[in-house]
């Protein structure tokens, strides 16, 4: 896995202290044909979260921090697609997971929560692009806000899963414990920042230039690579709030649910 | 057909105007980039048509503001699957500044690229002939810094990641060379009517 620093086309921009960081090679994991995937295991991580593992016996592997498209198909012909994170590490097990929220009559997200099954099948294409992706080479702060830890969680597996030693922490903004998505499974690298109801002995707040001062003011060797997932307004916030704290804007990945 | 079970779907007043695989984002406009939004000023703000033309030319917001007004009024359409109906940009048509550029007879491919360094490139034929704008309104206000603001590129008839926000130039070319999302497998084109959304499509 390689870099390729500055785009042939960056080229002719003008300097600005602004800058779009360079692709991460994924070595050709991208794109490809519409597969069918059979909905193996449904999971609840939260009252508004489950995650959903499907069977999909041709999938090509993964690099953490990309997504895939999934389409439904009514009877008359009808589709509906849209993007979702992988949550699971590459593993080789010809199983993937996605983590969806319940978007108020959502009409993907609907169908999922309220009538998928084990055994139903449905349409996914991917995985897709290689530009917030983790190839587990260099130091990753994460930032991610609701269901956007779904790719950060990708990366944490995948630094345990091989034991990787390069340093990763996450902080993960949740509403309240309850609705932290993965909850049971985070350990020493995630910090909780809980918005609006918080266990007690802590404070309720948004993510602000405190959390990120004591990684950003004692970076690692190389520095880090920064990786933002959420809402926009999330991804505004906390992208700002690491330019603030010193972080070079060509190592902030932004992956923008809408 | 791979029907999905239990699946029908939203009510679908079959909409004129939807491309295949998209749906109707109503009110809300999604931000999609890849970077930080980044700061930059209105007096900041350079437009250069470089590359394979007779006179390599640069802008300013201000000397663009003197090229004659245009709108585009109509639809977009996102890769990610939403469209969305009846905008309006205002600006001035990219042919304004093509043509005081002059692009040589062996131009046929541009790479459209922003103030943050990210790209896209496009047959030349799709940014001619009034397909194309650089757009610094949006219903009448100044279009936001997360849009693109202060002036981006609008290219209505592709998919909206090839209207580079925050748009620094053109630099025509004989040969057609990859962008950000292009270099990321999404297609060289990106026709929505065609749904040409990764490469191979
Ligand atoms: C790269 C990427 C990765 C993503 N990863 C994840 C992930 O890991 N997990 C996750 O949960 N989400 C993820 N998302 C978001 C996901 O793609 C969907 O947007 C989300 O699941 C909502 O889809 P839906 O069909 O359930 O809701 P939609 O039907 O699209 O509705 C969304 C909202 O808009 C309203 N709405 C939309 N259209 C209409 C209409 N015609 N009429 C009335 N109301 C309407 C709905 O009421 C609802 O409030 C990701 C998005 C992107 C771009």
């Amino acid at each position: 896995m390689t870099e390729t620093a500055t785009h042939p086309t960056g080229a002719f921009a003008p300097p600005t202290r602004f800058a779009v960081p360079g692709r991460i090679e994924v070595d050709g994991l991208v794109a490809g044909t519409w597969q069918t995937a059979t909905l193996a295991e449904i999971r609840r991580e939260t009252p508004r979260a489950s995650t959903f593992r499907l069977a999909v016996p041709g999938w090509a592997g993964h690099v953490p921090g990309q997504h895939l498209m999934l389409r439904l198909t009514a009877p008359d012909g009808y589709t509906a697609q849209r993007h979702y994170s992988l949550a699971s590490a590459p593993d080789g097990s010809g199983h993937i997971e996605l983590t969806l929220d319940h978007v108020r009559d959502g009409e993907v997200s609907g169908w999922f929560h309220e009538v998928a099954r084990p055994g139903d099948r449905i349409e996914v294409r991917g995985p897709l692009s290689g530009f917030f992706a983790w190839p587990g080479d260099r130091p990753a702060l994460l930032l991610g806000a609701g269901s956007g830890v779904v790719p950060l969680m990708s990366m944490v597996r995948h630094h345990r899963a091989r034991g990787l030693t390069v340093p990763l922490r996450m902080l993960v903004s949740a509403r309240g414990p309850e609705e932290l998505i993965y909850a049971r499974e985070l350990g020493a690298e995630t910090t909780p920042v809980f918005t609006r109801r918080a266990p007690a002995g802590t404070r309720a707040g948004r993510l602000g230039a405190e959390h990120l001062r004591p990684f950003l003011a004692d970076p690692p060797a190389g520095g880090w690579e920064a990786y933002v997932c959420g809402s926009n307004s999330f991804a505004e916030h906390a992208s700002r709030l690491l330019v603030a704290a010193g972080q070079p804007v060509e190592r902030i990945r932004i992956e923008r649910f809408g | 057909m791979n029907t999905t079970r239990g699946f029908t779907g939203r009510t679908r007043a079959a909409r004129p105007g939807l491309p295949p695989g998209q749906y109707d984002a109503g009110d809300d406009w999604p931000v999609l980039s890849a970077e930080v939004t980044p700061e930059v000023a209105a007096a900041d703000w350079t437009f250069r048509v470089g590359g394979l033309v007779a006179e390599p030319r640069t802008w300013d917001l201000a000397g663009a503001r003197t090229l004659p007004a245009s709108a585009y009024t109509g639809d977009i359409h996102c890769v990610t699957g939403w469209s969305k109906f009846g905008v309006r940009f205002g600006g001035v048509s990219l042919d304004a500044f093509l043509d005081a550029a002059r692009p040589l007879p062996s131009a046929t491919h541009a790479v459209a690229y922003s103030h943050t360094g990210y790209a896209a490139n496009l047959p030349l034929a799709d940014l001619t002939g009034g397909r194309a704008w650089i757009a610094w309104d949006y219903e009448g206000q100044p279009l936001s810094p997360e849009h693109g603001g202060p002036a981006r590129l609008v290219v209505p008839h592709l998919y909206f990641w090839k209207s580079v926000k925050w748009v620094a130039g053109l630099e025509l070319l004989d040969h057609d060379e990859p962008g950000f999302w292009e270099q990321n497998g999404y297609h060289a084109r990106g026709n929505p009517w065609e749904e040409q959304r990764y490469s191979g499509d």
